[in-house]
Parts: C-alpha cells; sequence; structure tokens
C-alpha cells in the first residue's frame, strides 16, 4: 500500500466528530471553494468589464435622449465627443486621453485628486479631471452637453450622468446607471416618471445662482424636482450631489467658461 | 428512472411545493416576479443551486462533522451562488442589473437549507441531486404562475410582448399598478395556496386549537 493510500485511510478511519477531522474538513473546503470563487471571478471579469463599458455608454445615449431599442450603441456612441475637463481651472485640458481616461480611478489618486473640506455628497475625494461627453447637432453646432456625476444616498454611491441644453442651463435630463437603493423605494430614481420631471428644469436663476433643488415643498417651479415617495435619504442625497456637482466645486466654472467661449 | 426517483422530481411540483406546502422562499417570489424574464433567468439560478449543493453535499455527507455541518452546508451553498452570480453579471447583464441583491440572497434562500438539511445529508447524490432539482422546479413553476398573472396584468405583457395593448401606447387596456408592486404577489401566492389546497385536500392542515364552544354551566 502506498504512503498516501496510508493517510486516505488514516483520515477515513477518524472519528467523525474529532477535532483533526473537524479542521481537516473545514480546512479543505474552504480552499476548493476559494478556488473556485477566484477562478470564476478572475475569468469572467474581462467579459463582464466589457459589459459595464456598453452599458455606461448605453446609458450616455439614453441620457441625452437619442437611446432606442435595438440601436448600435458602439456605433450611435461614436457621434458623441468625449473631453477631458480640468475642475479646478474650468478649462478643458489635453493632458489625458479621453477615451481611456478613468474618472472614478482618478479619484482615488492622491496626485489627480483633492481630499474636500466640504462634501455633501459624501465622497470623500473629488478627482480634478472629469470626462465630458459633447453631442454636435448635424450643422457642426453644440446640441447637448453630458456631465458625469456621482454621491452618496441612502446605502450605496449612486453614479450617473446629467445631460444639459446648449444653453448650459436647462436641464435635459438625468441618469444613475450604478446604484444599489431600496428597490421600489429609492431605486425609483430610475423610474422613467420621476426622470422626466427633470427635463426643461433651470440650474441658475438670472442672477447664475444656483437654484435648483430636489424636495418635498415646492419653492421655485422652474428649479423645483419633487422628492420621492417613501425615499427621502435618496432624495436628499440625489439633491446633495446634484448641487454639489453643479457648485463651485464641480462644474460651475467650466460650465460659464465654456458659455463664455473660454473654456 | 425508477419510480422512487420520479416521485422525487415531481412530487415537489405540486404535492410537496416549497412556496405553496412549505411556504419557504416567499421574499425571493414577491421580488422578482414583476417581469417574466427576470423570474426565468432567477428560476434557472435556485434550479442549479439547489441541484449542485444537494449534489455535493450529499457526496460530502459522511465526511462532514455533524458539529459544523451548517457551515459547510453554508459554504458550498454560497459559492455556488457566487458562481451563478458571475456567470449572470458575464453573460445576462442587463437581468442582473433587475435582479441585483436576490441573486445573492439565493444563499438565504431556506428551500436551499432546508433540502441539504433535510435530504441530501441523508441520501445518495445522484438521488439529492434529482430532489434538489425537483424542488427548484417547483419553486420556479410558482414564480412562473405569479410572474404570468403580474406582468400580463401589470404591464400587458408576457416575456416583454405585448398582449394586452396599455393606454400610454394608445392602446385600450389600463393597466393595474398594484401588481408591479411586491405586495400584490402576496395576494397571488394566498390565491394559489388556497387553489391548491382546495384542489389537493391532503394539504390542509390540522388545526392548532378549537375555539371552545360557548355553553352555559
Amino acid at each position: 500500500m502506498s504512503n498516501s493510500n496510508n493517510i486516505f485511510t488514516k483520515f477515513k478511519n477518524m472519528p467523525v466528530d474529532g477535532i483533526v477531522k473537524t479542521v481537516i474538513v473545514a480546512t479543505a473546503l474552504c480552499f476548493v471553494c476559494s478556488m473556485v470563487v477566484s477562478f470564476a471571478a478572475v475569468n469572467l471579469k474581462s467579459i463582464q468589464e466589457v459589459n459595464k463599458a456598453i452599458d455606461k455608454q448605453k446609458n450616455i445615449l439614453q441620457v441625452a435622449g437619442v437611446y432606442h431599442e435595438g440601436i448600435d450603441v458602439n456605433k450611435t456612441f461614436s457621434s458623441f465627443q468625449p473631453l477631458v475637463v480640468d475642475l479646478n481651472t474650468g478649462k478643458f485640458t489635453d493632458k489625458f486621453d479621453p477615451s481611456i481616461f478613468d474618472d472614478k480611478k482618478a479619484s482615488q489618486d492622491p496626485l489627480l485628486s483633492i481630499s474636500l473640506k466640504n462634501d455633501p455628497a459624501s465622497i470623500g475625494r473629488r478627482t480634478n479631471y472629469a470626462t465630458i461627453y459633447l453631442l454636435k447637432k448635424d450643422d457642426g453646432s453644440l446640441d447637448k452637453v453630458i456631465l458625469p456625476i456621482h454621491g452618496y444616498g441612502l446605502w450605496s454611491t449612486l453614479y450617473g450622468f446629467i445631460a444639459l441644453e446648449n444653453n448650459l442651463n436647462d436641464i435635459f435630463g438625468l441618469q444613475f446607471y450604478q446604484h444599489a437603493e431600496t428597490p421600489g423605494l429609492g431605486a425609483e430614481v430610475d423610474n422613467p416618471k420621476w426622470k422626466a420631471q427633470w427635463k426643461g428644469k433651470k440650474l441658475n436663476n438670472k442672477n447664475g445662482e444656483l437654484m435648483i433643488q430636489v424636495a418635498k415643498t415646492k419653492k421655485y417651479k422652474e428649479h423645483h424636482i419633487d422628492a420621492l415617495a417613501g425615499a427621502t435619504l435618496t432624495s436628499n442625497g440625489v439633491d446633495n450631489l446634484v448641487k454639489f456637482w453643479m457648485g463651485e466645486d464641480g462644474f460651475k466654472k467650466f460650465l460659464s467658461n465654456f458659455k463664455n467661449g473660454a473654456a | 428512472m425508477s419510480q422512487t426517483r420520479k416521485q422525487l422530481l415531481v412530487d415537489p411540483l405540486v404535492d410537496n411545493n416549497p412556496i405553496t406546502l412549505q411556504v419557504l422562499g416567499i421574499c425571493s417570489a414577491l421580488a422578482v416576479t414583476s417581469s417574466l424574464n427576470v423570474a426565468f433567468v432567477m428560476s434557472l439560478a435556485v434550479i442549479a443551486v439547489t441541484g449542485f449543493s444537494s449534489l455535493f453535499i450529499s457526496f460530502l455527507r459522511n465526511y462532514i462533522p455533524n458539529s459544523i455541518r451548517i457551515i459547510v452546508q453554508m459554504v458550498i451553498i454560497a459559492s455556488l451562488v457566487i458562481l451563478v452570480d458571475q456567470i449572470i453579471k458575464a453573460y445576462a447583464y442587463e437581468i442582473s442589473k433587475t435582479l441585483s441583491v436576490f441573486v445573492g440572497l439565493i444563499i438565504t434562500n431556506c428551500i436551499v437549507m432546508g433540502r441539504a438539511e433535510a435530504f441530501a445529508m441523508k441520501n445518495t447524490p445522484f438521488n439529492s441531486f434529482v430532489d434538489g432539482v425537483g424542488n427548484g422546479l417547483g419553486y420556479s413553476l410558482l414564480l412562473m404562475c405569479v410572474g404570468v398573472v403580474r406582468e400580463l396584468f401589470g404591464s400587458g405583457t408576457l416575456f416583454g410582448i405585448t398582449i394586452l395593448d396599455p393606454v400610454n401606447n394608445g392602446g385600450w387596456y389600463v393597466p393595474n399598478g398594484l401588481l408591479l408592486l411586491p405586495p400584490s404577489a402576496f395576494f397571488i401566492i394566498g390565491f394559489l395556496i388556497w387553489g391548491v389546497r382546495s384542489w389537493k385536500k391532503s394539504q390542509v392542515e390540522a388545526r392548532e386549537y378549537k375555539i371552545q364552544s360557548l355553553e352555559v354551566h
């Protein structure tokens, strides 16, 4: 009888409830299971990331109102021009390749981001460079600007886009592509009826003050979006994150530069 | 297939249905039945997990120390669920977004644990596999029944194909919004349990106590 067989018989003859066998079984099982899980996770990662990229592009098309069922996402997306904006100066920058620049990675990198003292959106660090998308009309004039936004809701960080009309003050639409809010309550941020409210709302008043708000009570008709019923904290989160990204620490500088042709 | 194995597969469909008789797995049945596509993918996921977890647990049943058996079962079930979750994310991304946490929550679905503890720990691997698949099918059958009612009357479609033309598309059917909300599944499952127990009287449980009739002493 070979040596390995000996060990096996020895193992087999051990009392099932003994401490040694319990530890061996537990360790072996955990080892095998973790191998299986990590093997699957690593091997499927590339496919999952392609899915995520297509999904992000689809969301940009949707927020710009050019998506419909069965459309070629990749082809339609090529009519959008991605550009990287320096949020501190409010100007376009050509330091990075906009087609591969990753805002999310940049906001983790101390060289490319700042730690926020005034942080209403609870994001901790803010990237100094953000990728935005311009949609041009057939005659080459600006149609829409799509800006990335994110912030904390109740359970999760909500990632999304806001689309502005070419006057850079009227909202065309808002859409989140990633969040984990409560299904049926906070997750109603995906409800088309709720999203439809954003269309035509104005960010700033005539004096250039940021007025947009998500709230229960209606103060200013042209700046007001009704909060979600039963999801106060998610609504507050959306309110804070939109105010943050449209404010001084967000895209406000860039938007006013871009409007004056100085971006 | 022998008679007993056939029974293992068919019994959980109606006679011993995990939802209507054992009343297990209700939580996910409420959450994922508002559209049939989602319910269908969830069904496949649960069938795969119940089947294979029973199979593996039954293989190991003589080596699992009694003191840690629940943890061992959980580890096997959890690994399978993560595997299924990763595969759905890779090959059915849209649906994985709607299913969100519910695939992960198969781990806590009482049906899986119930079959592992009650059947797989005492039976041969192949029988356990058949029993797991049967129970998964029983769960799926009910999920699909609830899904048909909810999607047809809630949004006028079946598998996303329009059957009753809804008003906001210029049709005639006014969708019942309640059916798209999770509580409606409670009513539908309640009616189904009522229906099944009127048809199969043996499923009616005996009363635990009887109200005393009023007598004058």
